[in-house]
């Protein structure tokens, strides 16, 4: 079968709808890894154990299964439960949880790589708790984050073709729609690899950009 | 109950199938790694180049595009694979990608003065790396190839879309045939669990063997 330069003409609307959904996605579901990864990281910090470990050991199980699985898990088992969710939403929640388990571990290493001495320097010159917080720990342990935050948002980009699977119609599954009707997979399957090496490639350029401004966090 | 034990045989059956591509798909994704890795530090440009590009690419997509496009565009060009081929080639050449950075990484953080050292004792290149490089780089490589492992593992449930007979899909099957979502679902992310748990378990011990006769060194 030939490259033909028409149905691609004729298919790219199409499948930049697509894309414009999966961008949509990835952001929400990055805003859900970002504030329930700091949720995470936080509590597996408490002084409570009854807290810590199981949070430590759920967030293990998450991080040690596929998201697919995930995802199936949310779609499909959560309504026998009575909770139903449109495929946008558990997509949403299986990408920003599953994603949410890492980011925790940015946080954590974030916090943890600000000196102790910053800590007895706040108590020293008698900052309050959230004091030290906020003028002291945050101010130094975010920009070290920033690059590897940014590459999960990456990483969630090009994750979000899994979501077809619990029908979502977003980049992937237009171009599988658009195949299965035409019976043409060369031009629809290249596009979407196009698509999200295009995507990919800007945002790494961006992410050194970050890095080279906000140096890198221990991998 | 006894249906049950069918169903389960199924998924039993299915996990074979994710062990396989697991095991098969970390030794390509090894042999692409060491490969790329090594390019990319090669005195050569063009194979620089070469290395560059195949893992810009191949970490540039996610596995699901890859498999695809590995499955329904490769036959065009007159390249079939059986679903299984194809499972293994996107996988091992995906993670490969990922690895490939680690071992540029770990041969990098090898000191100057053991390179220094190799040409004052006269060593051939190859030399060097088998007997002076590779045994100081293996050991930091290890922790990040384990994750990598996990990662391969977890990218298997993927191949279920190409109607690969894996854990994920066989647990499909049951769902459409009994009605029941918790127990296939469930059974099957403890298995993965198990897995996971096993390659954790496994890279430490290489790990302490191979770190074995390094103390001080580092």
């Amino acid at each position: 079968m030939e490259w033909d330069w028409a149905f691609v003409a004729e298919i790219t609307p199409t499948l930049l709808q697509g894309l414009k959904l999966t961008l949509f996605i990835t952001l929400l579901s990055a805003i859900v890894a970002a504030v329930l990864g700091l949720v995470l990281a936080i509590a597996r910090r408490s002084q409570n154990l009854l807290i810590a470990r199981p949070v430590g050991a759920f967030a293990e199980f998450i991080r040690g299964t596929p998201l697919l699985v995930q995802l199936y898990f949310i779609f499909y088992v959560l309504p026998d439960i009575g909770i139903v969710l449109s495929p946008l939403v558990a997509g949403v929640i299986g990408m920003g949880l599953h994603y949410a388990t890492y980011t925790a571990e940015v946080y954590r290493a974030g916090i943890e790589n600000v000196p102790k001495g910053q800590w007895e320097a706040a108590r020293a010159t008698n900052l309050t708790i959230p004091q030290t917080w906020q003028h002291v720990i945050i101010p130094q342990a975010v920009p070290p984050m920033i690059p590897a935050l940014a590459n999960y948002l990456i990483a969630m980009f090009k994750e979000t073709p899994l979501l077809s699977a619990i029908t979502v119609l977003e980049l992937m599954n237009q171009a599988k729609s658009v195949a299965n009707s035409s019976y043409r997979y060369i031009e629809p399957m290249t596009l979407v690899g196009v698509f999200f090496l295009a995507t990919s490639l800007v945002s790494v350029v961006m992410l050194r950009a970050l890095e080279h401004r906000y140096g890198r966090l221990g991998k | 109950m006894a249906e049950w034990s069918g169903y389960l045989t199924l998924i039993l059956q299915g996990a074979l199938v994710t062990a396989q591509l697991t095991l098969m798909g970390s030794a390509l994704a090894l042999v692409a790694a060491f490969a790329a890795g090594l390019a990319r530090l090669a005195p050569f440009a063009p194979l620089n180049w070469l290395a560059t590009v195949y893992i810009e690419f191949f970490r540039g997509t996610s596995i699901f595009v890859q498999l695809f496009w590995v499955y329904f565009v490769l036959p065009f060009a007159g390249v079939s694979l059986s679903p299984l081929m194809a499972g293994v080639l996107a996988l091992g050449l995906n993670v490969g990608a990922y690895g490939a950075e680690v071992v540029r990484g770990a041969i990098l953080s090898v000191p100057k003065d053991q390179y220094e050292a190799t040409i004052a004792l006269n060593l051939t290149r190859f030399q060097r790396m088998r007997h002076v490089i590779i045994p100081q780089a293996l050991p930091l490589m290890l922790p990040t190839f384990g994750n990598n492992a996990i990662e391969l593992l977890k990218g298997t449930a993927v191949v279920s879309l190409i109607s690969l007979s894996d854990m994920t899909f066989q647990a499909q099957v049951v769902r459409a045939q009994t009605g029941s979502t918790l127990i296939p679902f469930v059974t099957i992310l403890i298995l993965y669990f198990a897995f996971a748990m096993v390659i954790t378990t496994g890279v430490k011990a290489l790990e302490r063997r191979m770190t074995r006769g390094l103390d001080g060194v580092r």
